[in-house]
Formats: C-alpha cells, structure tokens, sequence
C-alpha cells in the first residue's frame, strides 16, 4: 500500500537493502547505487505531500479564526516561554535599569502588588522533614564551622537559634555518632579525634553511609591533619574515599598533591594524562610548548607516547610558520597572503588543518622547509589518502587546476602518464564540486570514475551532459537518453547532440 | 496547573506539590521582600515546578541571573542565591557579596543549595572571607523533577561522568534519597531489583537508609510494585544509535531541555496572512513539550515515519470541524459549535506547530548523510563488520564532520564488537587526533574509562551472544503498527528495555548467560511490608515498575517503556526515572575535557 511508504523506504529496510546488495554485488556498487535511489520522491502519496496537505489545512484555518482572542490558551510570549514562567520573569524583573519607561511603568505596577492580601499556604509535611526528623528552623551552622582551626568560633550564639542545639554539643560522640550528625547538617567538631585510629574509622563510618559530602568533609579533615604518606597509604586500601579523594583533588585543582598522589599509587598513565592536561590551560604559545617539552618524558603508553611528541612538534612548527607568516602578510609583498589575507592564527590548529594552510600558503615551497606540505608529511608520517583529500581541498579552493591535475597525474617509466586517485575519482569530484570548480573541470574527472552507475550518478547530479550522453550512448540505453533529453535546455548543443546520437543508425539499441 | 502529571497510574502531582511546599517554606524564613540570584542551570527545572507567581506570593520581587562583579540595584530586604553545589559558582557569590555597597541599605544574604548543601562549597566561602555573611545556608532537596505524568529526572548532567569515571558517589546517593523521597509519598516498594555495580549501591544505601528512619513506620499502601534499578553501563549502546521516534529526533536534532524545545523560527510565520515575509522573527522559537498537549502526546513515541499520516488525519478532523459551522442552523448548534472553539483553536495551533516541525525533521532525515549515517549504525548493531576500519567513519573524519559524531560512531562500533582490535583503534584513534586536535587524547582515555572505547580483550566478541539471545536485531520491523520495541530504532531493541521486558516476563532466570557476560551483579531485595498494606492483586491488573536508570535515559528508550506499557497484555506498566535525560550527543559531550 502506497500509504505506507512514507519517507521513502522505511529505515529498517535501509540496511537489509544494503545487505542484499552486498551479499550479490561488490561493496562500491552498494555504496554507490542503492543510497541514492532511496531517495526519489515521485509518489504522489508520500509525506512530503501529507506534510503540505496538514500545512494547507491549517493555512486555511488561520483566515477563519482569529487569533487575539484565545483568552483561556495560556499566554506565551513568542520565545514560547509561557509568561510568568520563571526564565521569563528573570528578564522582565531585571531589565530595570535603563529599560524603556514603558518597562518601568509595568514593573511598578508589578511590585505595587499587594502580598498582604495573599494567604500564605500552610504546610502539612515537608521533604525535608522526612529526612531531617523534626524541622530545624534556623538552623545555619555549617559544617565547615566544625573543622575550622577555631572551632570555638561555632560555639559563638547566633540569631534565630534555639537554645536546645547548644546544648547538643558534646565531646562524647563516637564517630559513628558523629558521621550521622554531619549528614544532618549539624555541628561536629572533629578536631577532637587525634588518634590515626579514630580518624580511620570516622573515615570508615563516611564511606559507610555513601554520603560523598560527608566523605568530602572527612577527607579535607585528614588531608589537613595527616601527612602525606600516611594518608596516602591509608587510602590506598580504601577504594571508594581513595575515588573521592581523587575527584576532590581535582575539583579545587590541587595538582600537585594530585600528581604525588598518582605517583604513590603507581597509577603511571592517570599521573601522566594528568599533567599533560595541564596544557589546555597554558594560553602563551611558547610556555605551552615548553610545558609539552616536559610532557615527551612522561610514562604515557608508547601509542600516546608518539602522540603527545607530535603535538609538541606540530606546536613548535607552528611557532615558527606563525611568526614567519605574520611577517610576510603585514610586508604585503607576498602575492598570495595579499589575495587571501589569513583569517586567523595557526597556532593550536590540528595537524590536518595545519596542513591544509601549508597546501594553502606554501604549496611550492621546496622540502627543506618547515612549512612545506611535503615535509609536514614526512614529518608526522601522514597517509597518502590524508595528504591527497587536504591538498586537492587547498588546490581546488585556490582554483589552482593545475596542481589538482598534477595531483593525480603520474608517469611510469615509458614516460606515459595515467590518473590515479587514491581516494577514489568520485571523491574527487565532489570536493571539486563543493569548490564551485567549472564543468569542463568536473567533467574530466567524472569521466575517469570507473564505476558506471557512479558516474552517470555524478554527471546527472553536476550537470556534466556530455557525459551523461556518452554513457548512455556506451550502454546503449536509449530509454535513458530520451528521458535525459527532457532534462537539457531546449535547442541547446546537448539536445543536438542527442538527437545526431539518437537518430544514428549505427548504434544497437538494447531497448 | 500542571494536570498531565496526573494523567499516568501514579499521580506525580503529589510529588510536585511537596516539593512546591518546600519551596514555600524556604521562601518564608526569609522574611520581607526578596531577590532571587539564579544558578542559570537551575531556572529551567524549576520551571517544572513552580512560575514567577508562586515566588511573587512570598514576595520575591525581583529575579536576577548570577553573575561576576555586583549585583543589580533591587530595592529588597533579602538576597537569596539560588544554587548548585559547585565551586565556581561559590567565587561568583563571593565577588557578588564583597562588592556589595556598605553605604546602602543593609541587605540580608542567603543561600539555597540546590539538591544538597556541600561542605566543599561552604570551605571555598569561607576561604573567600563571606561565609559569616549569609544567614540561611539551606538545602533544597529537589532531587527527582517530575517532567511528566511517568516521568522523573534529576536533571544531573555530571551524573555518569561521576559514577563510571570518578567512582564518586554522590549523585548515587541523592538517587537513593530522591528514591527515599518516592517512597515517603508512595508508599515502600516491596521489591527491588537490579543490575549493575552503582544499582548494587544504590539498592545497598536505601536499605540502609529505610533501617535509619525505622521510628517512623510508612502506613502509605505501595503504589509501585517493584522497582528495578539499571546501570547505564549495563548497556552503552542504546543512546549511541540515533533515535528515531519523533520526540527522540527532536532531541537528537535540536536538543530537548527541560521539555522545551528552541527551533528556528522560519517555519513558524506570523500568524496572519498579509503580515508576512516582511520581518520575519529572529529569535529561536521556544516549544513546550509535553503530554499536557494531546498531539503530542499521541506522536511522541512514534517511529517518525509513522507521524506524517497521523498529521494529515488531523488535519482532515479539524478541517472537517471548522466546516460544521455551515450546519449550524439553529442558536443551539451554534452555541454548541460556539463552545467547541477554543478547544479547536487549540488543538489547530498545535497541529500547526507540529507540521512545521516535522518539516524540519523530514529535511535532515530525508539528506544523504542521514542515510549514510543510518545504515553504518544499522549495519554495526546487527552485527556485520564492525572488527574493521569502517569507509563512512573514515570519510566523516576526512571531511571534517564534527567530533562527537565521529565519537558516536566509532564508540558504537565499539559497543558491537565488544572493543575494537588493537590495528582498528590505533587507526582510528590517530585519525582523530590528526584531524580534530592531539588534545583529544583526553577524551579518548575518558571514553576508554567508561568502557564506550576500548581494545578488544581476550579477543572476544560477546556481543552477537547478547544480541542473539536478547533479540536486540529484529528483522521485520512495523513503523506504522509496531509489534516490538525495535520500532523506536527502526530494527535494534533497546537492551535496556528489552532487560526490563524480559524481567516482567518470564523473569531474569532465563537470561542468567547473558546477565553474566553483562557488567555488574545482578539482584533483588524485598522490603517487607506490615500485613495491611500488602496488596491483593485484582485479576488483570497490572503491575507498577518504577525503573530507575542510573546514569541516564534517551527519550526512545522512554517510547519503548510507554510502548510496553499500553500492551494490552502487558502486564506491567511503567514510570521511569533517571539522573538525566540525555542523548549519544549530550552524553559524549559531557565526557570529553575541557580546559578547567
């Protein structure tokens, strides 16, 4: 039923299509045919029309109705926000000050609202209460208080707070006594477990009770109170403060204990990621080279190892292309930097790209360079497929046909040339497309497409006629040429040149 | 107000009004005229909860956005900061506080941490020197929002970076109270079950917790019957494919937060015919979505390819209801026609808006890289070369395609491969690097941390086992009329949901192989419950699973949940909760490194 083909095939069927074909044909057939066909729109049942047909509708509803006096809809401002919405009243409320005096006029009007006229709702049970046990009005010690290095400043009386919470303070509280009053928010000083053992177990008690604030809290007492060794040897046996100590440390960015931390443990490449992160916030380019210097040595595994020396290389090469680059553009001697001012630095660029500036800027530059492609290639051991798709991209933005040409052009010993794209000629036409390269440009190299469906895919969807007429007069499809025919401007060359090929009697047609 | 959270088996409302009472509460310690200074983060779920006029009732009089330096003139007795539990937001309070004007009138400070108080943010205060100044220092504990009427979110965006790369506990602990919280309003549940190591903690903390507030015996009969507590790295390959329900896309295309929706706003053209083309809006367009309104509700869940048929059917209904005003001879029917209009307004508005918007979806579904992109994952969740280097992939980094996409890709080839051989990653890993930054090493290590991307070890495959025995690759598929929860991706079925399935039926036991090669133990509990709350099942009734995922959800996974749920044989229906509404995009996101 036609109703049922809706987008076009439906997605469950994209990839069983796909896998029929792949099972009968080769895998470029299938990438290359059954993708596009998949999206021909000529039913006349399909959603594109049902879309327009809801649209059409509700147009022609929108004469009937009108649509000022929807009173009962709720009000929405046109960002959709409902008005009285919280974001939107952040908006209103603050634009005060100088604000239009129309604005004004409304949010005096606004606070000259009577509150006193409002019933306060009264509470039958809180959130809170289920979790606190009894409310606690005006209960605001923080628990910081408690392990401040004069926790007798907590002991200070406050406004608002009854007498009754003073009196539960008390030096007899076991750890575990101590954690539970934490978690409630309330005041413990734990300045008054000085043994190791205590401390342990109210650490052990935190843990316990999964509350990471509670953690958190005991952490920054023992951080403060123990030495460095035996607190890292305590946590090593304790996973899950351990973990919470680390995202701790990482939270208020104290680095370098960080780094200790992950030495002690052994833990080699957390110790060496660690610090190599700490580049991303190095903005000087030269101390952020010097910082990755330091990073090369860093027990990474020999993968990263590889990567993390190429990221030092590539950032010391961009140094030095900068400096030289910023010099020639502001001279404005060099022909190429004055057609094509630099739209921003090169520094911190990834590789690709900086290779694609060196394409760009230095394309002739002999090897010995720094900026030249080649030796950036050589350099950071970029694959043949890499340099090819980056060089045709710079070439061909630069309209520069003659490299691309080159690009692709290679000779054997016989001195006969041949085309050879490692990326596949499809490829290269649709980066030569997306550089708006001319039809007699595009034409060559759709021709040198091998695959069949692919370039007559191509040549009808860039508009390559000829090639489009030669391949059908090779395949000796009439019935495709004559629908072709009806697709080229009338009376031009190319509608000509079908009817020669189509009333030529030296062709056997196969239909 | 906010009645479609009313609409399911469970009524969340009771929820929202408690927590709207909280907020009361809080707002009336504070007393005299206020200024809210928001945590930008935290307005829009909020919004879930309360508007502007709740806060004008406790004469909250102005609303400012936190930010550096001082703070906006405001003519109020109290400042009240409205905030997350972070250290960065602390020096903006600080810097806010200490350049306050000690020659005007004197102005009452508080703070209003937003789910939990954190001691690490109080020390910054106080480092900062204005601890002391701030009266109320409170917390509020919205932990679980509810978004609809089955639908409840912590919207905590750090929540699996903190589980499953930090081994920090703490969202897992503000899971087990907000599940507290639930049980308080809904009665104990009598069953948990689980499966992963943070459902294991979680199960482990409430229980904990239930044993501490023993004095306080819950007379609530249980609405819920079970509870099932999944792991999001139970199954990391769910978010990574590409939604295809219509809310899911939406999501995936133009991101879903706090039910709202921001869309360009072309499509969406002045509302009367004349005034057009002339100055077309250009702010986004800003939607709510949600089941309070009825066409959504009905599209939502779909497969997109079956919403296109639905619009056009109603576009007929309410055509063909406008043109009853013809046969309205007598003043009855015309009273009668009278009296239907605003909800016929309605119902066009809306129709109107969701064709607009299934115009833009259809422009990016109908692209050829759609499809390109579509099939890969097709290809890779049905199990057919993911152990090699993978042309589209290879060609999206060539062109540049954005990161995350790429990591989306790579990481689910991954996931159906049960890692990638060492020559495939190395490969891949360089490219990356290559082509978007050697800085991404980062987010390389943090995705191998989470197990998304990862060498194959053992040189094993498990993933055609799971797949198999889960029927996670169904091969006739029905978009228009599904008969399975592979129709929210179009032939893959949610292993997540497909877990919460097979537990309602048969149970666990007849995938105890596959529970086994799956990360994490596997359990239940039982929570007893006094004689008198026990309850008797009527025949045909169904059960209520409240199913938690710890460390997100994807709105298809929702789909497929609701899907279930309205099978007529079912058995189970369903309300979900989560740390997080997300997608592959936003999940990505949040694990990659950013400069501090």
């Amino acid at each position: 039923h036609a109703c049922l083909v809706l987008f076009g095939p439906h997605w469950g069927a994209a990839v069983r299509l796909g896998l029929m074909n792949r099972t009968k044909g080769d895998e470029e057939e299938y990438w290359n045919s059954s993708k596009f066909k998949a999206f021909t729109f000529d039913d006349e049942d399909d959603e594109l029309s049902q879309l327009k047909e809801s649209k059409r509708a509700v147009n022609s509803l929108r004469d009937f109705v009108d649509d000022d006096d929807d009173d009962d809809l709720e009000r929405v401002s046109w960002s959709g926000e409902p008005v009285g919405s919280i974001s939107w009243s952040i908006k209103e409320t603050a634009g005060n000050s100088g604000s239009t005096h129309e604005g004004r006029e409304q949010l005096k009007s606004r606070n000259s609202f009577s509150y006193a006229q409002l019933p306060k709702p009264t509470s039958t049970y809180s959130l809170s209460s289920f979790f606190r046990g009894r409310t606690r009005p005006g209960s605001f010690q923080s628990l910081s208080d408690a392990l401040s290095d004069t926790p007798a400043k907590s002991y200070a009386p406050e406004l608002g707070r009854p007498k009754g919470e003073y009196r539960d303070y008390s030096n007899e509280w076991s750890p575990s006594d101590t954690v539970r009053r934490l978690r409630k928010g309330k005041v413990c000083s734990l300045e008054r477990f000085r043994s190791l053992q205590d401390k342990l177990q109210l650490l052990e008690e935190a843990v316990s009770m999964h509350d990471g604030n509670v953690i958190t809290a005991v952490l920054i007492f023992l951080k403060r109170t123990l030495s460095k060794e035996i607190l890292f040897r305590e946590l090593e046996v304790r996973q899950v403060a351990l973990r919470h100590f680390i995202h701790f440390l990482k939270e208020i960015g104290d680095q370098k204990l960080l780094l200790d931390l992950f030495r002690f443990l052994d833990r080699t490449e957390e110790l060496a990621l660690s610090q190599y992160r700490e580049h991303l916030n190095i903005q000087d380019p030269e101390k952020r080279k010097e910082f990755l210097k330091t990073c090369i040595g860093l027990p990474f595994s020999a993968e990263d190892s590889a990567h993390i020396q190429d990221h030092y290389t590539l950032l010391e090469r961009q140094i030095i292309i900068e400096a030289n680059d910023r010099h020639l553009e502001s001279a404005g001697q060099t022909e190429i930097f004055r057609k094509h001012p630099r739209k921003a630095s090169i520094l911190n660029m990834p590789l690709v790209t900086t290779l694609f500036y060196s394409c760009f800027y230095h394309y002739t530059e002999p090897e010995g360079t720094f900026s030249s492609p080649i030796n950036l290639k050589k350099t950071f051991k970029i694959p043949d497929k890499q340099y090819v798709l980056t060089a045709l991209a710079a070439r061909a933005k630069l309209r520069a046909w003659h490299d691309v040409d080159a690009l692709f052009t290679t000779k054997n010993w016989l001195g006969y040339t041949k085309k050879r794209a490692p990326i596949g000629f499809h490829r290269v036409v649709e980066i030569l497309h997306k550089n708006s390269a001319p039809v007699q440009i595009l034409q060559e190299y759709v021709n040198l497409v091998e695959d069949v469906d692919t370039k007559l895919n191509l040549a009808t969807k860039f508009k390559c006629h000829d090639v489009v007429i030669d391949t059908c007069r090779d395949l000796k499809d009439r019935q495709q040429l004559l629908a072709y025919r009806s697709k080229v401007d009338k009376g031009s060359a190319e509608e000509e040149k079908i009817d020669t090929i189509l009333s030529s009697s030296q062709i056997r047609w196969k239909n | 107000m906010a009645a479609h959270l009313s609409y399911g088996r469970v009524n969340l409302n009771v929820l929202r009004e408690a927590v709207r009472r909280e907020l009361r509460e809080f707002l009336d310690k504070c007393a005299g005229s206020k200024a809210i200074v928001w945590d930008e983060y935290l307005t829009g779920p909020f919004g879930l909860i309360a508007q502007y006029s709740l806060l004008k009732e406790h004469e909250v009089e102005k609303m400012f956005t936190l930010k550096g330096s001082r703070l906006p003139a405001a003519d109020v007795k109290n400042i009240i900061f409205f905030v997350r539990p972070r250290l960065e937001l602390m020096d903006v309070i600080a810097e806010n506080v200490l350049s306050e004007d000690r020659r005007g009138p004197a102005r009452d400070f508080h703070i209003l941490f937003v789910p939990r108080r954190s001691l690490l943010c109080e020390q910054r205060l106080k480092d900062l020197g204005v601890l002391g100044s701030f009266i109320h220092r409170e917390e509020y504990s919205l932990d679980l929002i509810p978004f609809d009427g089955d639908l409840l979110s912590m919207e905590s965006e750090g929540a699996f970076k903190e589980c499953y790369l930090e081994g920090d506990q703490t969202s897992l602990y503000h899971a087990a109270k907000g599940l507290m919280t639930l049980q308080a309003l809904y009665g104990t549940i009598p069953q948990i079950f689980g499966k992963g190591e943070c459902a294991r903690q979680v199960a482990n903390m409430m229980i904990r917790m239930k044993r501490e507030f023993t004095g306080s015996q819950n007379s609530i009969f249980p609405v819920f019957d079970n509870l099932l507590l999944l792991d999001r790295n139970v199954d990391l390959l769910t978010p990574l494919a590409t939604q295809l329900t219509y809310e899911g896309l939406i999501d995936e295309i133009y991101g879903i937060q706090n039910s709202y929706v921001k869309l360009p706003p072309e499509k969406f053209a002045p509302k009367k015919q004349g005034e057009g083309g002339k100055d077309l809006p250009t702010e986004a367009k800003k939607l709510q979505l949600n089941s309070a309104e009825e066409l959504y509700a009905e599209i939502r869940d779909k497969n997109f390819n079956a919403v296109g048929s639905v619009l056009s059917k109603k576009a007929k209904i309410i055509s063909a209801a406008f043109e009853e005003r013809h046969n309205a001879k007598t003043v009855g029917e015309i009273k009668q026609f009278v009296s239907q209009l605003p909800h016929m307004q309605a119902a066009r508005g809306s129709l109107a808006n969701h064709t607009s918007i299934a115009e833009l979806i259809k422009d990016v579904t109908t692209s050829e890289d759609f499809f390109d992109k579509l099939t890969v994952e097709q290809e890779f969740m049905s199990g057919i070369d993911t152990d090699k280097v993978n042309n589209y992939i290879e060609d999206c980094i060539a062109q540049k395609h954005p990161l995350i996409k790429v990591l989306r890709l790579v990481c689910l080839q991954s996931v159906c491969n049960s890692g990638l051989k060492q020559k495939v990653l190395d490969y891949y890993k360089r490219e990356i690097l290559q082509t978007y930054g050697y800085e991404h090493i980062l987010t390389l290590y943090n995705l191998e941390k989470a197990g998304l991307l990862k060498p194959q070890t053992g040189g094993r495959n498990n993933y055609p086992t799971i797949r198999k025995t889960l029927r996670l690759w169904m091969d006739d598929v029905n978009e228009q009329n599904p008969t399975d929860i592979s129709y929210v991706y179009s032939g893959y079925a949610p292993l997540s949901v497909r877990l919460a399935q097979l537990l309602s039926r048969p149970g666990w036991r007849s995938i105890e192989e596959v529970l086994r090669i799956l990360p994490g133990p596997h359990f239940e509990e039982r929570q007893p419950l006094p004689t008198g709350l026990q309850k008797k099942r009527q025949p045909g009734e169904n059960r209520v699973t409240l199913i938690f995922f710890l460390g997100g959800v994807t709105f298809a996974e929702i789909a497929a949940l609701r899907f279930l749920s309205q099978l007529e044989d079912g058995g189970t229906e369903y309300v979900i909760a989560t740390t997080k509404l997300m997608n592959g995009s936003s999940w990505i996101e949040a694990l990659m490194e950013r400069p501090s």
